[in-house]
């Protein structure tokens, strides 16, 4: 077949998959050169495109035949360039890999192919009662397969756990080419974790196939109150005061002056005027629990000097909050050309100790920064605003990125709560690990991957000969 | 076995490194509470993790503690319970003595792991000596982290095969203000699986729900602010017959199931990974074999007790045993080429047992 392609490992590489599902050409692959950290770019060698298991097996062992560097991707939405592809290497695309296999509305247990979208799951299973509980702001179309990978968080993190605590047994072809399956049915586990350690691996141990989640009953009832601040520490109060009270919210959410700014400019969002902060707080539960929660919720917020509270009346209401909050990322794009979503984590208790440095760091730095958090779980995020047009002002927005992931470990905390390390992070890891640590990290993806092909230059910092990494753009000067 | 007072028994971290480093093949030992998992073969010592005690960091606000790995249960749940917090795991065998680490080696959640998870959900980081007497911290100490490799839940159910963990930080909640338990007539393994099932997908949000093998019931708690309990009781027993429990019986009732006390006294104990679906099957195997059994976390967690003398025979569930003689992992047990290879990652030198061991 007379194609533009001479590199003679994607002619081989056609021969695994039926005609069309092989891209390759700057034209074809340009949608693949980034994820939703756009500042990192790469150019594949070629993307494919599997519809079966089989086809994602048969791809992974060609690339061990071939020592061929690979990604799996899903939707993209990775914020940390987790999902940015290799130079040179090939992109496995594994969102027609997303079949739903089994149902079980009895044992509350589904089984579903990685590349189905995150809210598909809790759509299929909607009718019978339940949901799936992790729900990433992304959770419309990111794939299951990314939050796997990334052990994907989102707004209910503070009781549900992570995306980990959901994934019972899993499927998966490792890089080596062998296909393990981990875990099964049960919630009970015997024997070492290894669902639990293939979760979060960031694409570095292979690629999973399915996954059997838990899935949880729906909350019969919801109590969603937004409360406006003066300032930003008077809301870190509010939800000191909330977790000291006893209560266990389902979500406890606080977005900053400049992302409401954003949101009210994309999605009309309101707010209570004169407000330096919102906070939002959401109970959820039997409508028994839920009403008396709520008494005691009301009087913890009417004690914390709000400008305003205002409780969601109906679903309408509360939904319009939401949509606030989770649009809030992408609506900073109409404050700024580019920005960075930072991801680190802090001791709850030192939340407004560090709101206040990162002030007075964007201030000094010329850099303008927007946070939104999940206050109830201490996970910043940043919105770190910047012009790649402009020389110099990645730099900038990358060197306050960096102290501020430097200042979440100081604090005790993490330089990433739900993003993963990716390639943004990477020089951070050692930041947090000693070398004995990092050996051991190292050494664990080296029995997943021997060959180092899996998601190549991801999490660990590059040897310094290393080239593989995915490389800067934007305004770099190492793109000029 | 060499009597638990004559092990070497570290009494700081410091200490734990340098008898790693001196001792080619060990395994670690907590209260005993769990033998199976220690006994190993000869050429292995045994050190004792008993004095590595203590809660070193607890930060209530930050629904956070962490302590050594040899610091007995009891005083973790005493001090979570002075500020109003609890492990929502619902650890096994308090009373009786297991530690924190041993708990963490044997994977083991109680019934109230059934509303928020398991002991797996929980562990947040790990101080870990490996095979190189490093000692390594992974994980970390806040509720939500996302670098690196999971390696602390990997190390749940772990059995020491991999390394020493010397110190482990949990997450924690508030506890609930008050809970009710209700006993529901299940009178065949039939109707267990089906109010099992029914119950935990209902709008209830249930803290516990279990069955007694040998007893026609299966137990329901609630949890939760007081006054939401009386009208979910009420609703429950309108769905099925039942009644609900004095305080004092289903403090017997939950005691006894968290201490393991309805199993036999010097018999074999195995915990087995069942599916709700598969309840009436394991109630039978009990049966069939003069057996005793408990089933936890609405039919996801099945508990064997044999009489003693009694050999472990292979399951067709996932299983380890806890106590008695037989094969640690009981059930079936997959082997993948990269299970020897992270063994290898983590313990190249076999300074501790193999997974076969």
């Amino acid at each position: 077949m007379p194609t533009l392609a001479t590199n003679p490992v994607v002619e081989r590489l056609r021969r695994l998959l039926p005609t069309g599902r092989v891209l390759e050409g700057d034209a074809q692959v340009a949608a693949y050169e980034c994820d939703a950290l756009t500042a990192f770019r790469a150019t594949p060698l070629a993307v494919v495109v599997p519809e079966t298991q089989d086809e994602v097996i048969a791809i992974v062992r060609f690339c061990r035949d071939e020592r061929l560097p690979f990604v799996a991707r899903g939707s993209g939405t990775s914020l940390s360039g987790a999902a940015a592809p290799v130079p040179g290497g090939i992109v496995i695309a594994m969102n027609r890999v997303s079949r739903i296999i089994r149902i079980d509305s009895q044992q509350r247990v589904a089984v579903v192919e990685a590349g189905i979208v995150n809210a598909a799951i809790s759509m299929a299973v909607a009718a019978h009662g339940l949901h799936f509980a992790p729900d990433p702001s992304s959770a419309l179309i990111c794939t299951l397969g990314g939050n796997i990978a990334l052990n994907a968080g989102g707004a209910h993190c503070l009781k549900y756990g992570m995306t980990s605590n959901h994934v019972l047994g899993l499927k998966a072809v490792l890089a080596t080419g062998e296909v393990v399956t981990f875990g099964g049915p049960s919630r009970e586990q015997v024997g070492p974790d290894w669902t639990g350690l293939f979760v979060g691996n960031e694409g570095l141990f292979g690629i999973a196939l399915e996954a059997t989640v838990q899935l949880l009953p729906k909350p019969e009832c919801f109590h969603t109150v937004l409360a406006g601040y003066r300032n930003v520490e008077q809301a870190g109060e509010a939800v000191a005061a909330i977790v000291a009270s006893g209560l266990l919210p389902g979500a406890i959410e606080i977005m900053e002056k400049l992302a409401l700014d954003a949101a009210v400019a994309a999605v009309h969002a309101e707010y209570p005027a004169g407000c330096e902060a919102v906070l939002i707080v959401e109970l959820e539960g039997t409508r028994e629990a839920v009403a008396a929660d709520r008494a005691r919720l009301d009087a913890v917020l009417a004690a914390s000097q709000p400008v305003e509270v205002r409780p969601a009346r109906d679903a309408v209401d509360r939904a319009a909050i939401w949509k606030g909050r989770k649009s809030a990322f992408s609506a900073v794009g109409r404050l700024s050309p580019d920005f960075i979503v930072q991801d680190g984590v802090v001791p709850r208790r030192r939340l407004g100790e560090a709101l206040r440095k990162i002030g007075e760091w964007s201030r000094e730095m010329g850099v303008r920064c927007a946070n939104v958090f999940h206050a109830g779980d201490g996970n910043l995020h940043p919105l770190i605003l910047y012009n790649g047009a402009v020389p110099g002002d990645l730099q900038r927005a990358e060197a306050l990125a960096g102290r501020i992931l430097k200042l979440c470990v100081e604090m005790g905390g993490s330089i990433t709560g739900e993003h993963g390390v990716g390639v943004e992070k990477r020089e951070f890891l050692p930041v947090m690990f000693n070398p004995d640590e990092m050996d051991c990290l190292r050494r664990v993806r080296a029995a997943f991957d021997p060959l180092g092909i899996a998601n190549q230059g991801k999490m660990f910092p590059p040897a310094p000969a290393d080239a593989s990494a995915p490389a800067h753009s934007g305004s770099a000067p190492a793109q000029a | 076995m060499t009597p638990a007072t004559s092990l070497p028994a570290p009494a700081t971290i410091d200490e734990l490194i340098a008898l790693v480093r001196g001792t080619p093949r060990l395994i670690a030992v907590g209260a005993g509470t769990k033998p199976r998992l220690s006994q190993v073969a000869d050429a292995y010592a045994r050190v004792a993790m008993t004095r590595l005690s203590g809660i070193t960091e607890y930060e209530p606000s930050e629904f956070t503690i962490t302590a050594l790995a040899g610091t007995p249960l009891r005083e973790i749940v005493a001090a979570l319970a002075e500020r109003g917090q609890y492990l929502p795991f619902d650890p096994l065998l308090v009373k009786a003595g297991a530690t924190l680490g041993g708990t963490v080696a044997a994977g083991l959640s109680g019934p109230g792991r059934l509303r928020y998870g398991a002991l797996r959900d929980f562990i947040i980081g790990v101080r870990l000596v490996d095979g190189e007497a490093r000692l390594l911290r992974l994980g970390g100490k806040v509720v939500k982290n996302a670098a690196g490799f999971d390696l602390p839940k990997f190390l749940v159910g772990s059995a020491g095969r991999f390394g020493v963990m010397a110190e482990l930080s949990f997450k924690v909640f508030p506890r609930p203000a008050a809970t009710r338990t209700l006993r529901l007539e299940a009178p065949d393994a039939a109707a267990k699986a089906e109010i099992l099932m029914a119950a935990s997908a209902a709008r209830w949000e249930l803290d516990a729900l279990d069955a007694a093998v040998g007893e026609g019931a299966v137990f329901a708690r609630l949890a939760g602010p007081e006054t939401a309990l009386e009208p979910l009781a009420r609703d429950i027993l309108q769905r099925w017959r039942g009644a609900v429990m004095t305080p004092g019986d289903a403090s017997y009732l939950w005691q006894s199931v968290t201490e393991l006390s309805w199993a036999h006294t010097g018999g074999a104990l195995v915990k087995v990974a069942l599916t709700p679906a598969a309840v009436p099957a394991f109630v039978a195997f009990v049966q069939t074999r003069g057996a005793r059994g408990w089933v936890s976390a609405a039919g996801n967690l099945g508990l064997l007790s044999l009489p003693p003398a009694a050999a472990v025979e292979t399951l067709e569930w996932p299983a380890l045993t806890l106590r008695g003689a037989g094969p640690l992992w009981a059930g079936p047990a997959p082997r993948f080429e990269i299970m020897r290879a992270v063994k290898t990652a983590l313990d190249a030198a076999g300074r501790f047992p193999g997974l076969d061991d």
